[in-house]
């Protein structure tokens, strides 16, 4: 009975999750007609007049360039950045760890929309504003606290005893670190860097402060929502979503390190 | 432990012990330092330079003319008021919701893992996309009037999404952030639930305690600074609701960062849109505070 009961809240509780996803699905892949249809039917016609309205809509394909390169800068420049802290805040004991661990943990205190702002400011000053750089750089800003954290709890993740066991047949500390660490903390380091991906993917407030004339997909649908047609609505809605559930699939093991309370060291 | 492998690394590499340690030292200062340098120039600094570009007015000369030009515009109040509806609202909801969800995965059903990956879904979801599948919902020929109409319950569409009731636009944002931001207050909860050993639950169910108790005197107690942790990180996001409210409200609902969004991309003016990210500053220290100060944990443990 209480298994019984345990499958029928896990079931209502997917529903919940799944519907609205269910809902966008529809709204992608029905001719614009049926779009219009009411009642809603439930099912599409799996017509792909809506998504080639939307991606052939004057402007989409540059933002949607825009946003893959702005993500994929951000992913890049925080593994550069956090990749180093994480296993330094994993592996080393040094004066001043703490004060380290407990500053980034305390960025999460502190909104975004305030940093938006005043770099705006900055960037046009120097020259990067309304540039996939600029965007780039205040996502790595937003993503850094968080996968700094994650990378130091995968770091912790792989045994110092395995480090050491190929220390003492030879290696030194560093080809250590490339041939043992590296291999076994590589899954959850790539967890990390889709994260940031994913971040700056579905970033919209910072972005729409910060470009002009080159905005990023989610500030594009956006600032089309007060007179698009409902197809570039649906259509944007699926590609503003699906990207999350390849990452989330891949990344569905690494992500609870995210929740914090890394186990270090 | 650490401390262990550097002096024994030290010794199988035939280096003198004394020596090492003192170029080791600077080893993990040096692989900090790229991030605290990018973190002080892209987060500190900024976050210094809102205060300057709140404080001083479009003349550039030192004042309170930007948060008199904020106080009274006549949608600051309500903006203030719908955030901190939304918040009080949602927390309760996206608790209840997360701890349903936590319960389930730890309950050991068959398929934990594909339970665990579906309610994870929206933690990558972007925020506007959300507020778009919940407009589809809400929007009146959309999918809530066509079940309720289905079901007969309603005999003709009912205009959810109408700026002039609030209550009801503010109810369609609630359950848009629900549906969104749970799954992040989820896996804050499943990591610590991980981390309570069986054998507590083990000997509750020994003093025949149901899943009620259980949960009162045994979970909630032992989560309760994973519980703190969630709610501090929820709250301050909170506060920072942006694109569901403009997919579903359209510009007749304002909250905080709406107004934010708009001093600058309408107005042009920094100044002011620094005020309101002021604003929201000011409002989640403050609340960042009560809860550390209303959930006082004795002994910090790894936090």
């Amino acid at each position: 009975m209480r298994r019984v009961l345990g499958y029928a809240a896990a079931a209502l509780l997917a529903g919940w999750i799944l519907v609205p996803i269910w809902f966008v699905v529809v709204g992608a892949f029905s001719s614009v007609a049926r779009i219009y249809d009411y009642p809603r039917p439930p099912v599409p016609d799996w017509s792909l007049e809506t998504m080639t309205f939307f991606v052939t809509s004057a402007g989409v394909p540059q933002a949607l360039l825009s946003s893959v390169l702005v993500a994929v800068i951000t992913g890049v420049l925080t593994m550069l950045l956090a990749a180093p802290a994480g296993y330094a805040v994993a592996r080393h004991v040094f004066r001043g760890a703490d004060a380290y661990r407990l500053t980034i943990l305390s960025t999460r205190a502190f909104p975004v929309v305030v940093l938006s702002i005043p770099l705006a400011v900055f960037f046009l000053q120097w020259g990067v504003y309304d540039s996939v750089w600029g965007v780039a750089f205040m996502h790595t800003a937003l993503a850094l606290p968080f996968v700094v954290l994650m990378v130091s709890t995968v770091f912790a993740g792989v045994p110092v005893d395995l480090e050491e066991a190929a220390q003492v047949f030879g290696c030194s500390r560093f080809t250590a670190f490339r041939r043992v660490v590296v291999p076994i903390a590589a899954p959850g380091i790539a967890g990390a860097a889709t994260f940031a991906v994913l971040l700056s993917y579905n970033e919209v407030f910072a972005a729409s402060i910060l470009t002009l004339q080159e905005p990023t997909l989610p500030v594009f649908v956006l600032s089309g929502l007060t007179q698009a047609p409902l197809p570039f609505r649906y259509a944007g809605a699926l590609f503003l979503l699906a990207p999350a559930f390849l990452f989330i699939l891949l990344i569905r093991k690494q992500i609870l390190g995210v929740g914090g309370r890394p186990t270090l060291r | 432990m650490a401390e262990q492998t550097l002096s024994r690394s030290a010794t199988t590499t035939g280096e003198t012990p004394a020596a090492v340690p003192r170029l080791r030292r600077w080893v993990p200062y040096l692989l900090l330092a790229p991030s605290i340098v990018y973190l002080a120039v892209f987060f500190a600094s900024p976050m210094l330079q809102a205060f300057g570009l709140a404080f001083t007015g479009t003349t550039g000369r030192f004042g309170l003319e930007s948060i008199r030009a904020m106080l009274g515009d006549d949608r600051f109040w309500p903006s203030v008021l719908t955030t901190l509806l939304l918040l009080v609202v949602l927390l309760p909801v996206q608790f209840a919701l997360a701890l349903g969800m936590g319960l389930v995965v730890n309950a050991r059903l068959r398929g934990s893992g594909f339970w665990l990956y579906v309610f994870l879904l929206p933690l990558g979801v972007s925020e506007l996309g959300a507020g778009i599948a919940w407009y589809s919902i809400f929007v009146e020929q959309g999918w809530l009037n066509t079940v309720l109409q289905g079901l007969g319950i309603i005999d003709t569409p009912v205009i959810w999404l109408d700026y002039r009731d609030p209550v009801r636009v503010v109810a369609t944002i609630v359950l848009a952030e629900a549906w969104r931001s749970t799954s992040l207050i989820l896996i804050i909860l499943v990591s610590g639930m991980r981390a309570i050993p069986r054998d507590y639950l083990e000997a509750a169910e020994v003093f025949h305690a149901g899943p009620w108790q259980k949960l009162r005197h045994v979970l909630l107690p032992l989560l309760r600074p994973t519980i703190r942790t969630a709610l501090i990180v929820r709250t301050v996001l909170a506060f920072e609701v942006f694109a569901t409210v403009v997919a579903l409200g359209g510009t007749g609902t304002d909250v905080l960062a709406t107004q934010a969004n708009r001093a600058y991309t309408e107005f042009q003016d920094a100044h002011l849109a620094s005020a309101y990210g002021l604003v929201i500053l000011v409002v989640s220290l403050a609340a960042v505070a009560v809860i550390l100060v209303s959930l006082p944990i004795r002994r910090e443990r790894g936090e």
